[in-house]
């Protein structure tokens, strides 16, 4: 068997540095030449409420958090900073520890902090004979007092990655590297202290159990750590975004702050503005005057801007909007994930849609997708939608450096210069002609001007309209407008099948039976799933759709027509995609299953296993965190 | 050089520039207030010295929000309440275009009132004139913000139970520079005004009495007016903010009791627009960032620059 990744879970509190602590460890793991992948749950509280961050890294490819994990180091004291509050709470600071056992594997390891935890509390629970059921080793240490005789007990996390180290045989230079670097004063050498001092004690221990870390095989070249909030931000900026306005929602703050500390060095703008409905007029306004734009939010951010969505649709105004899902409907689980958006993101906004969207699978398609977006967005003058959840939005994961050594783009577009306007047709009125019926090349695209440009007046309105914008009401007229608008998504299917890369990812054997198909997020765990599934004799390949709209029509056809029966994977409750699927491909609806998901957790790849092996013998799952829906007509 | 000719082109302008080339027939009524907004905008802007192609109307929808089908200029008629957040957001991106929004009362005092608020709350250097007809127009005579209390409407039949909106009071607590009423019926101050709210540094909010003859016929035409700073009556000094409130609380109140004051109330010549403050605390470029793009000289950063902090 190969060896096993490490899957680290740090549990505790929301308010315990749990963040930093594990993005440090990954990032440690990851200068030791192993891939790291990272998964966050953590519930709607700044302070209070448990969570826990998994580190997965192994040599292979991390693409997914793993099944179970195998490694717990609880923190937490959790709510009870107040002492007033331990009446209103109860006795919180066991919970970390005895509330994250039902995932640890066989054999696994558990650090807590003796010094916190009361002997007793501990006592009372059922760890002592979990642990001897499941060969589990306990390591109880006293994280506070390690970290308390350096003066500050918040160290405590620095402590348990010390025991940690010691405990899996992790090189702990790499540790006193990163807390060098991002640390000064004393601080650094208190938490300098903590690590040595804490791998020391731990080295001493009695080591019950017999495994440890993998040791990375190295890197051919240097990586970095990102989350897809920081490469869809990349993404932005490097494709020429300059302009970004927004509202706060958890989770696409996340993209909204990362923009909003780097616009400004990067001579942009930034404005936190009174709701969604101006985030996104205010995009749209920025745009309209020749400045690569964005805004976005999630479920009901976006749901405000349904109107000047269609705005932008209707006046063919440029734009990328960023969907950060979450699990609905309304307020729903507002830190969890969930692809319930998918039909909302498809067909808000009154009228025929134009839209494209696109949905990444991991953080690269994050950064590769969301430069496309900007591209089509300001070429085909149409909104763009990145959507995206909760669950890209936290994970990091190791790329290499070089992948973001990519030029800028700043070309604006289908935008005219003004001697180009003055060759260009007018109006009768002396207009431009910024909505020409005919555009040159049979192209659907009228390029256009943008205020202050000498003779580029237009007038860009959300009623129907004839070439120099005017409203119009004419039949002929509003034939020709709609058609062309709508006809974009045809020539941006097009322009999209004919490029080298696609956004599609295939995973399997070629001439397999069975298909799954899934879409976003959720591909790199099918993909791991697909693996599993061969290696257990299964004959199956998946494929991951990252183009929604314009839909990937000839890639997916092609794809279901090579399989006796597919499973389409997605976190929703509805089976969403496998509507689009059938809507857009008018047909195949006996042919796909679906495997869904809604409880606020994303799919593990021994969950679609399971689902799969469900499907095909057409049974029933013997439990409720997922909902096997059969084929029509089976 | 810039991308932008147009900008502060330095020409004679003559208002017919502002008449578009084939006029448009006209979907407001005879008689309607808003021919004396349109008629007041184009009298300004030569006065102030910017043309057609330096020019961008955003107005939102409504009777009033056609404005810039018969005015002839980069136009962005927007949708219900929205004029404002696309406005703002055009003058950050291009500060050389001149920047008008206008609207309805419906529009900018009720479904866009959260803009309104905010948009004067940062003083956006910018103009925003609200045809206040007192009802909504367009959707045939409803009962808006700022129609009197027991005003009756299809949908109000029993007469409106709530008192009317005060915009003036609205806007100089929520932070306008710039705080005039004008009548359509008084088109030399409403050119006037027009022309100042244009060049003033900040947001500048004109409260534009604009009778509707067809569904507020029990409206009274906006006469006999009375403008305050040139009656005997009255003396406000309109640069403190204490007199000015009183004057607005006394204006609103008489409106309904058939006294029809207008004229500048509160003018701070003092307050940075938000684009000088943006600009001050290193969050806006200098130059326009519109002229970016055009350029070829231009540099573009890159975040390959920003990955080592990952590694
Ligand atoms: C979101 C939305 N809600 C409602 C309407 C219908 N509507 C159009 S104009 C208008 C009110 C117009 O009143 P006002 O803003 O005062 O403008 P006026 O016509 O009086 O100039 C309404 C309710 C709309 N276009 N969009
Ligand atoms: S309905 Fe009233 S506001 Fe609208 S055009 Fe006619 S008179 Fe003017
Ligand atoms: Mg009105």
């Amino acid at each position: 068997m190969a060896e096993k990744d490490l899957i680290w879970r740090i549990a505790g509190g929301s308010g315990d540095g749990i963040d930093s602590t594990s993005q440090n460890f990954a990032k440690a793991l990851m200068r030791s030449g192993l891939n790291v992948f990272t998964h966050r749950h953590y519930p709607s509280r700044i302070r209070g409420g448990h969570t826990y961050v998994e580190v997965r890294a192994g040599n292979g490819p991390v693409g997914s958090r793993g099944d179970g994990y195998n490694f717990l180091l609880t923190l937490g004291d959790s709510f009870a900073r107040n002492p007033g509050e331990d009446a209103y709470y109860g006795d919180e600071e066991v919970k970390p520890l005895t509330e994250n056992l039902d995932e640890l594997n066989e054999g696994g390891i558990i650090v807590y902090d003796e010094g916190l935890l009361d002997e007793e509390d501990v006592a009372e629970t059922d760890l002592e004979q979990r642990a001897e059921e499941n060969d589990w080793h306990l390591y109880p240490v006293d994280l506070r007092g390690i970290a308390r005789e350096y003066g500050r007990d918040v160290m405590r996390n620095t402590a348990g990655v010390g025991v940690t180290a010691a405990l899996l045989d992790i090189d702990v230079s790499y540790f006193e590297e990163l807390i060098s670097a991002s640390m000064s004063g004393d601080i650094k050498e208190a938490n300098l202290n903590v690590l040595e001092d804490a791998y020391e004690q731990a080295q001493e221990f009695e080591h019950t159990h017999d495994w440890s870390a993998p040791e990375g095989d190295g890197h051919d070249e240097e990586q970095a750590l990102l989350s897809g909030s920081d490469t869809i931000s990349y993404g932005a900026l490097d494709e020429g975004c300059r302009f970004i306005s927004g509202y706060p929602m958890t989770p696409w703050t996340d993209v909204f702050t990362i923009m909003s500390q780097n616009l400004p060095k990067f001579g942009g703008i930034s404005e936190q503005v009174e709701d969604e409905i101006a985030a996104a007029a205010l995009a749209l306004g920025a745009s309209h005057m020749g400045v690569k734009s964005m805004s976005g939010s999630s479920g009901g951010g976006f749901a405000l801007m349904s109107e000047p969505l269609g705005l932008a649709e209707m006046t063919e105004t440029p734009i990328v909007l960023v969907e950060a899902m979450r699990a609905g409907p309304s307020t729903g689980l507002p830190t969890k994930p969930e692809q319930g958006d998918l039909e909302h993101i498809l067909y808000t906004s009154q009228g025929d849609s134009s839209r494209v969207v696109f949905a990444p699978a991991n953080v690269r398609e994050c950064y590769t997708q969301t430069r496309q977006a900007f591209k089509i967005a300001y070429e085909y003058q149409i909104p763009t939608i990145v959507a995206y959840d909760q669950k890209l939005q936290g994970e990091l994961r190791n790329v290499p450096v070089s992948f973001f050594d990519e030029e800028p783009n700043s070309d604006p577009g289908a935008v005219l210069t003004e001697e180009e306007i003055q060759e260009a047709a007018h109006h009768a009125s002396g207009k431009f002609n910024r909505f020409q019926h005919d555009p040159e090349d049979g192209s659907n695209v009228s390029p256009r001007s943008v205020p202050g440009q000498k003779d580029g007046r237009f007038l860009a309105t959300g009623n129907e309209h004839n070439e120099s914008g005017h409203i119009d009401e004419d039949p002929e007229n509003r034939v020709i407008q709609m058609e062309r608008r709508v006809g974009k998504l045809a020539d941006i299917r097009e322009e999209l099948d004919g490029l080298d890369t696609t956004h599609q990812t295939y995973k399997g054997p070629e001439d397999a039976d069975y298909g799954i198909i899934t879409w976003g997020s959720q591909q790199g765990t099918v993909f791991e799933a697909v693996d599993r599934l061969n290696d257990a004799g299964h004959s199956v390949k998946a494929i991951g759709v990252s183009d929604l709209m314009p839909y990937p029509e000839e890639d997916v056809t092609e794809f279901l027509e090579s399989v006796d029966e597919a499973l389409v994977v997605e976190m929703n409750a509805t089976a969403q995609f496998r509507g689009l699927t059938q809507k857009e491909l008018g047909r195949f609806g006996e042919k796909m299953s679906s495997l869904l998901k809604y409880n606020g957790n994303p799919f593990e790849p021994d969950e679609i296993v399971e689902g799969f092996e469900t499907s095909i013998d057409d049974g029933e799952l013997p439990h409720q965190r997922m909902k096997y829906v059969p084929a029509a007509g089976d | 050089m810039s991308a932008f000719s147009a900008i502060d082109e330095e020409r004679e302008i003559d208002r017919d520039e502002f008449t578009p080339g084939i006029e448009p027939q006209p979907t407001w009524c005879p008689g309607c207030g808003d021919f004396g907004v349109l008629k007041a905008l184009k009298q300004a802007m030569p006065e102030v010295g910017r043309t057609p192609d330096e020019t961008l109307l955003c107005t939102g929808i409504g009777c009033s929000g056609k404005l810039n089908s018969y005015f002839e200029s980069y136009g962005f008629h927007t949708i219900h309440g929205r004029s404002l957040p696309v406005a703002r957001a055009a003058k950050l991106a291009n500060p050389g275009v001149e920047v008008i929004a206008a609207g309805g009362d419906g529009d900018g005092y009720g479904i866009g009132g959260n803009h309104f608020i905010h948009t004067a709350r940062e003083n956006h250097d910018m103009t925003y004139i609200v045809f206040n007809n007192e009802i909504f127009g367009l959707t045939k005579g409803q009962t808006s913000p700022t129609s009197p209390k027991g005003h009756k409407s299809k949908t109000q039949p029993s007469g409106s139970a709530k008192e009317p909106l005060r915009p003036l009071s609205l806007s100089l607590s929520a932070g306008a520079s710039y705080i005039a009423r004008t009548a359509a019926v008084n088109p030399n101050q409403a050119a006037d005004i027009i022309a100042e709210a244009i060049e003033h540094d900040g947001f500048a909010h004109v409260d534009f009495l604009t009778q509707c003859p067809t569904w507020n016929k029990d409206a009274k035409q906006y006469v006999p007016y009375t403008d305050i700073q040139q009656s005997d009556d009255y003396d406000h000094d309109i640069n403190d903010r204490r007199e000015a409130a009183e004057m607005m609380y006394e204006t609103e109140t008489k409106l309904h009791e058939g006294e029809i004051l207008t004229g500048r109330y509160y003018v701070d010549d003092d307050r940075p627009s938000y684009g000088q403050e943006k600009r001050a605390i290193g969050e806006m470029p200098e130059e326009p960032l519109a002229e970016r793009y055009f350029d070829e000289d231009a540099d573009w950063d890159r975040t390959y620059d920003l990955i080592d902090k990952h590694t």
